[in-house]
Order: C-alpha cells, then structure tokens, then sequence
C-alpha cells in the first residue's frame, strides 16, 4: 500500500532539512502545475508501508493570502493527502501551531514533528510533548532533524496513524467563544441541510471559513448558489459581534484561533517565551547588522565579497571548462575525420554538439559558488536582515529589499542571477526582478565596451565604458517603475517578513543546495541552450559549402535583410546584424564575429571598425549590444525559471526593442546635437 | 464591553509611529484584504502584546516583536495596524474578548 503524505511547515523551521532525512536521496524536483514554486517529492518506508512525501512550500497560514499558501491549500483541500507531517519549531511554538490549528479544522490528519528540539532547550524551553499531543489530538514526535534525530520514530508514528486511520478523520472543533458558536452553529444548520459543500470540507470548517472571508470557500459558495442565503445569516448576527467587539468577523476568528494556539502553548511549554525572554546572541548581532550607521555599509561588503569570490573562485573552473571542451571538440572533429566521416558530420560534432556542451556546461561553477553563498545567507539568517535594510531604497525603485543580490550578481553574469530569483517568494517582485536583470551589463558584454571604446574614445574610453554601466542600471528601475505601474498594478508587493534568530548554517545543507541549483540548471536549461547552439550552428553553416556565418550563408542572409532596419541606429550593414545575431550565443562573440566578417581578425579590428562605425554609432552600437536580447544562457535560464515561453518571448521581444529604442534615440539625438 | 475597562479609543496610534524599544497592545488591523489577512494571520491580531525591536537605517521597514519572533513590516504595512499604549494594564487581552 502506496500512502501519499504532505509536508508542511513554515520556513526557517528545519523543513528541508527534515524533508531530507526522510526521503534521502530519493527525491524528485518539479513544479506546481501552472506555476514556477518548485515541488520536490521523495519516498520512504517504514513498517512496510510505502510512503510518497509531497513537499509544501514554507508557509505561516492557509489563508492563500500568497501563491505559496494558495498552492498548499489547494493541494490539502483537493488532492486529499493520506496524512500530512507537520513541522513545527520547538524554539517557537506558538507561531508554528497557527498552521497546525488550521490544517487541523480543514480536516488533515496530521502528525506534528516538532523539530529544533536542541534549539528549544538551549533557550531554556521545555515542552510537554504528551500534553501537547492531548490538547491538539494528534501524535506529537520531538526531532532535530539537522542531526538526523527522532526521524525513525516519525517515520513509525506516520506508518501507524495511516494504518489506524479507518473512516472520517474525528471532527476537531476549535472553541470559538460565546459570540461566534452561535454563528457557526446556524451557517452550519444550513449548510448541514443542503448537502455536501466543498468535498471533503465539513460543514462546520465550511462556516468557519466563510465567515473569515476564505477566498476558496466563498468562490464554492457563490457557484452553488449559496452565498446570498450564507450572508443573511452572518449579517442577521454578526453586526451585533462586531459591534460588541469592535473589529470585524475575519479578525474575530483569527483571534480566537491565535487564541487557541496561545492556550495550548501557554499549558504545554515550560517557559513562556515572554517580551523580555529573548535570544540575546541574536540580539546583539541584530544591534550591528541592522543598525542605522553599519547596516547598509555590512550589507554592500557582504554582497560585494560574494560577488568577487564568485567568480574569482569560479572563473579558473570556467576556463578549465571552456579549454577541455575546446579540446575535445577538436580531437573529436579529427577523430571524425579520420573515420572517415564527411566534414558535415565532423563540423556538426566540434561546433554543433560539443560547443553546445560546452556553453552550458561553463555556467555550472558560477551557479554553485553562488548557490552555495545564497544557502549560506539564507540558512544563517542573514539574508532576511539584508532585505530588512535595503527594502527601502529597493521598493523605491520597484523591487523588492532582496532583489539586490540578483541585481548585483548580474554584472558577472545573468544567467545566475536569473536563478538568484528564487529567493524571492512573491511572483509579482519575481517577474518584475526576471525582467529588468538583463539590463544589468554582464561581464561578458565588457570585452565589446571595451574594444569599441579604445577604438572609438581614446582617452575618454573609461568614461564610456562606466556610462554603458550606469545606463543598464537606469534602464533597469525605470522598466522596474513601468512594469510595476502597468503589467503588474493589481498585484501588490508586501514585505512582512520574518527576521528569524541566527543559527549556524549546515555545510552538508549548503553544499546540497548549490548542487541541486546547479544541476537543475545542467538538466533543464542545458537543453534549451544546446538547442539554440545547433540552430546557430545549422544558420551559419548552411546552404553547405559557404564559409561559416559568410554573407552567403543563412545568417549572412539575414543580416543582409536585417540591415536597413539598423540605418536608423547608424549601424546599417549586414556584418553588424550577423554580429549582434552571434551575440545571441555570448555577448562577447560580437567582437570575433566583426574581426571574422571584416577579414580583419580581433587584432586588424582598430582599422577595420572606423571604416564602417563613427564615434556616435559605435556607442549607439554598444547601447543595443548592452540592452538587447540577453545570450541563449540568460533566456533558457528565463524559460526555465518563469515556466512560461509567453513571458519569455515577451522578455526577449520587450528588451530587443529597448535596445534598438536606445540605439535609435542615441544616433539620432547624437545627430541633432551635432555629435555625427 | 470591548472598550469597558477604561481604554479609550483616543490612545490608539499606528504601528509604525512607534519608537524603538516602545510596546503596545494591538487593538485594530485595516488595511487593503490580502495585507490584512496576513497580518492577522501572522499573529498581530487585537490584544497582542508587541514591541517594536528595530528600524532599517532610513526608518523604513520596521521590525516588531511578538508571540516569540521578530517580524519586519514596511512603513505603510505597520500603517495598518492600530495600537493602545502597553499603559493601558490590567485589560491587556482582556479588552479583545
């Protein structure tokens, strides 16, 4: 027998880590249907009972006030899991229980692994767990799953509610007090008469949850038809309880169920974790890392220390990477060769497949330096304090506090940064953050700056190079700004984020993780960049017998009919467009690309640019290589990420006509002002 | 009886306007429907007991103690949750019920 078990939790409580000791390595990555949250699933068994863990995303409440609740509500209300494990923070368990009490009125037979058992004790709480078990009804197993404890006896406590489980799970009523029972007893009486509501959800959770406004539940109601009936009755009693309590019904119910979970609390833990008994290391870190005169300057040093060490650390790997499968290209295209196999098959094999290779394989080091920094900022509790003290400045400009580290992390190299995303957990911060990182000007777009500018600016090349730079950024918060206020208007941005207690990160989690990123990466991204190389490779090879990515050949031909679109720009000949057509490969193929096509190699460059480039439309050159379509790595990262090819093509149509806009505006306003 | 054992009304004051260090008791959340929901269901529901532990360096977010953890609020979320003074003693939680 096949159980399927859902795992709950909020963050920063040890689920993952939790998730990881029961499943092992039997673990499955993908996402939610319809949208980019990540599901991971794993197995494990116990007393011969075959278990599927369905992991839920970190969450404080059901009341699917975010995408991540709406997921998991959906998921227990619907798919009906067999049982679902509850993780809850001994350190902190008021706040954990909130979940627990809700899970408990929909229905969900539950298990509560109460996790960080270690933790509690140091802060000198001590928790009664069979008190506990006996006030909420359900079995309560102590773990540290960081340590791998009290997970077998979970794993049997779970193996043996499902075999006992027979029929309906028992009806767990929350008292609601003397003015709402009254409520819930007549909506029920109602409901009760007409039959089954919402599958699964009993009449009584139904009139609870209505009568806090549960989105879910008022949508079911008005589709039976049930909603005006369902109201005359909240508004026959409930204006006399608002008034008497003087807030809302929602309110009203919330805090009775916080009231609930704090009179468990307050019966089964020790110690009252009272105003003044606070975790003090904590605290004192906090008064440094969040204080007025060192908060953001720690801030910039830690995200600028992550920033170079990513790639100081990883660029020799990149290079090793980029040398070997060069290397091996060759020797495969002459073993071919040799073989006897046409120059077709050979030329397909060296540029074609293990090129391909190669470009994806190179973005593996970056994403796990990084991914491992990230781990280690979030797993720490840093990362929330980050936010805390960048929010401001960042929601100014359209974003959100931590969607400086993906910012930032752009300058090396966009394809990590798109990934760094992750981090934030709101879609509408997400996509905005998704869709002005390519803005950022990568590392690889450099070299480009840097030759024009020596050819074009002589001793002003500097000034050039940092314009480019300042002009990305300003790109990116006005497209911020502008996204925000159109595509993105209904959708509001919210902090209300926790700042959990610092704690020593996992090595074993971090390395986990970076690998996990960086694999993913490898397996669902790889795909669409290999892809794209072929496509390319096919293009410019092809009508066969032409010289690679020659005028005669298909990109060669297009950049012949895509020329004239570039007159206006002021750089309107067919090199240009096949060169920015090769950029789509890497950023800085541009340069090979021109030294190629104008015979004159990278070093002959200095000669053979002025020719076609003046000053003013070698910068309105740079500001399309600067703003358009990021390479192949960036938009299969973008696909990969988002889950959607609609807001891929927008991104890749959106930042190619900025680009074009700027180079444009740039060659025309240079002429108006004389500077052509 | 919500207002029957002596606070009044006129005390209530916006979360945000708090100084650090300074506590309160939650008496009301308002606000746009999905920021009020979380607010609430984060646990700032009337009678709480908060205190406010930090502010960013430029004032904005704040961040605020309670039920054993610290939560970070922008400005204009903390605008929507209404505070008596902890002064008011003896009907802490009392007053919500």
């Amino acid at each position: 027998m096949s159980w399927t078990v859902a795992l709950a939790g909020n963050p920063n409580t040890g689920k993952t880590s939790l998730f990881n000791a029961l499943t092992g390595a039997s673990q499955h990555v993908g996402n939610w249907p319809g949208v980019t949250v990540e599901r991971k699933e794993g197995r494990f068994r116990s007393s011969g009972a075959e278990m599927t863990l369905v992991d839920l995303p970190g969450i404080y409440s059901l009341g699917a006030a975010s995408l991540d609740e709406e997921i998991a509500a959906d998921f227990l209300l619907r798919n009906r899991p067999d049982l679902a494990i509850v993780v809850a923070d001994a350190s902190n368990l008021e706040r954990s229980l909130y979940l627990a009490v809700q899970m408990l009125e929909i229905g969900t037979p539950l298990v509560v692994a109460l996790n960080m058992m270690d933790t509690a004790a140091e802060k000198g709480i001590v928790i009664d767990v069979e008190k506990l078990s006996a006030l909420l009804g359900v079995p309560v197993v102590p773990t540290v799953a960081r340590r791998k404890e009290g997970i077998e006896a979970l794993k049997e406590r779970v193996a043996i509610a499902l075999k006992e489980k027979s029929g309906p799970p028992e009806q767990f009523s929350l008292p609601y007090g003397e003015r709402l029972t009254p409520l819930f007893d007549d909506l029920e009486a109602f409901l009760t008469e007409r039959g089954e509501f919402l599958p699964g959800l009993s009449p009584r959770a139904t009139a609870v949850k209505f009568t806090e406004g549960d989105r879910v539940v008022l949508a079911a109601a008005d589709a039976k038809g049930f909603r005006n009936g369902m109201e005359d009755l909240v508004a026959k009693k409930g204006k006399k309880i608002e008034d008497e309590l003087g807030y809302d019904l929602q309110t009203a119910v919330i805090e009775r169920r916080w009231g609930f979970v704090s009179g468990v609390t307050a019966e089964a833990v020790q110690r009252d974790l009272s105003l003044k008994a606070r975790l003090s290391i904590s605290d004192r870190i906090d008064r440094v890392v969040t204080s007025r005169s060192l908060g953001l300057p720690l801030f910039f040093l830690v995200t600028w220390a992550i920033f170079r060490l990513t790639y100081a650390l990883g660029d020799p790997l990149v290079e090793f990477l980029e040398g070997f499968f060069e290397v091996l290209g060759e020797h495969a295209g002459e073993f071919l060769a040799s073989a006897g196999a046409s120059e077709i098959i050979s030329s397909f094999v060296q540029d074609g497949l293990v090129g391909g290779l190669g470009s994806v394989v190179v973005f593996f080091p970056h994403i796990f330096i990084l991914f491992a920094f990230i781990a280690l900022l979030e797993d720490s509790g840093y990362m929330a304090r980050g936010a805390f003290v960048m929010d401001r400045v960042m929601h100014l400009m359209g974003l959100h506090g931590k969607s400086f580290i993906p910012m930032l992390m752009g300058f090396g190299c966009n394809v990590p940064s798109i990934m760094a995303t992750r981090i934030l957990e709101q879609p509408r911060d997400r996509m905005i953050t998704l869709l002005v990182l390519p803005f950022m000007s990568c590392s690889a777009r450099l070299p480009v700056f840097v030759l024009f500018a020596g050819i074009f600016f002589g001793a002003h090349a500097g000034t050039a190079v940092f314009s480019l730079y300042v002009l990305g950024i300003v790109v990116a918060v006005l497209a911020a700004k502008v996204l925000g206020s159109t595509l993105f208007k209904g959708e509001s941005s919210q902090l209300v984020m926790e700042l959990p207690p610092y704690h020593v990160p996992s090595f074993s989690m971090v390395l986990r993780h970076a690998w996990e990123r960086g694999f993913l990466f490898l397996q669902k991204a790889g795909t669409y960049i290999l892809l794209s190389v072929i496509a390319v490779w096919l293009l410019a090879s092809f009508p066969w017998g032409v010289e690679y990515g020659s005028s005669e050949s298909f990109v060669g031909r297009i950049g012949h009919v895509l020329a004239p679109f570039f007159a206006p720009a002021g750089f309107g000949f067919w090199q240009a467009a096949v060169a920015l057509f090769f950029g789509f490969l890497a950023k800085e193929v541009v340069v090979g690309t021109l030294g190629a096509l104008l015979g004159a190699g990278e070093a002959g460059l200095a000669a053979a640019l002025p020719v076609l480039f003046t000053p003013l439309s070698a910068y309105a050159f740079l500001v399309m290589v600067l703003l358009y379509v990021p390479c192949v790595a960036v938009v299969a990262a973008f696909r990969r990420e988002t889950g959607s090819w609609r807001w891929t093509f927008f991104m890749v149509a959106y930042t190619t006509l900025i680009g074009y806009g700027g180079a444009v505006l740039v060659y025309q306003g240079g002429k108006l002002l004389g500077l052509g | 009886m919500g207002l029957s054992c002596g606070c009044s009304n006129e005390n209530e004051r916006v979360l945000s306007s708090l100084s650090i260090g300074e506590s309160g008791i939650v008496s009301k959340v308002t606000g746009e429907a999905g920021l009020k929901r979380r607010i609430l269901e984060m646990g700032l529901v009337p009678g709480t007991q908060i205190r406010v532990e930090r502010k960013a360096p430029l004032n904005d977010p704040v961040s605020v103690w309670f039920r054993g953890y610290e939560l970070s609020l922008r400005v204009e979320e903390a605008n929507a949750v209404l505070v008596r003074s902890a002064g008011c003693a003896g009907c802490s939680g009392g007053c919500a019920r």
